[in-house]
């Protein structure tokens, strides 16, 4: 049972924040997952300057996901 | 010293603390980011943050500066939630023996601050919601820094 995490606009257009996903063995299943149900959300987390930390640490590509594991994605971010 | 808060602080304040018992390091420099009214179109603008994650990158860029840069110690205040026209988002203060590090410490800390540092940001105005992306200025700011040999 991961816990996805969705960041900025991502959880404006999922309409959630935060969410238990208990299928997904990596981060390509659980891309795949969300966009089956949700096209448009699945589409906005490939887009441009989207990127994962799983357990709190950035990833690039694909990675096996825990059952305790935190996945979260990231639009671009901007502070200040 | 790294601090996120939803709770409106005091620049003046901070920086009489930053600065206080200091005997050594003869060059402080800060900077405040104030919240922008623009024009009526912002009445609110809403900080996100990831709470350990946040606090995490920020480290390590700190971390990055007081190796590049001689300073001896920095303050990153930065505030999360929601805030209004004219409130403090952003503190930032270096401590070094003397005062080009301290700005450029300073500097360098805000350029990452405002493209780097897991943020998101949305401005809410009469005409409603909408999340704020670093512009091509701080993708270039950032940039400045690339090409400067670390010391």
């Amino acid at each position: 049972m991961a816990r996805v995490l969705l960041f900025g606009r991502l959880s404006d257009l999922a309409g959630w924040r935060e969410r238990e996903v208990a299928e997904a063995g990596s981060i390509s299943a659980l891309r795949a997952l969300l966009a089956a149900e949700d096209p448009q959300l699945g589409a906005a987390l490939a887009g441009p300057g989207v990127q994962v930390a799983l357990d709190q640490a950035i990833v690039r590509g694909d990675a096996a996901i825990g059952p305790k594991a935190e996945v979260a994605f990231l639009p671009p971010m901007s502070g200040g | 010293m790294i601090t996120l808060t939803d709770q409106p602080f005091d620049p003046g304040d901070l920086l009489s603390a930053f600065c206080a018992g200091r005997i050594e390091v003869g060059a402080i420099a800060s900077f405040t980011g104030l919240a922008r009214a623009e024009a009526g179109a912002t009445t609110t603008l809403e900080l996100e943050a990831y709470p350990g994650f946040t606090e995490a990158e920020i480290g390590k860029i700190a971390e990055q500066a007081r190796a590049r840069f001689a300073v001896d110690d920095l303050m990153i205040c930065h505030r999360v939630g929601k805030i209004g026209p004219g409130e403090p988002v952003v503190f930032v203060a270096t401590a070094a023996r003397h005062r080009r590090a301290a700005f450029e410490a300073c500097d360098f800390l805000m350029d990452y601050l405002k493209s780097k540092a897991p943020f998101w940001k949305k401005e809410h105005g009469p005409d409603g919601a909408r999340w704020i992306e670093p512009r091509a200025e701080d993708h270039a700011d950032i940039s400045r820094w690339d090409k400067e040999t670390p010391r």
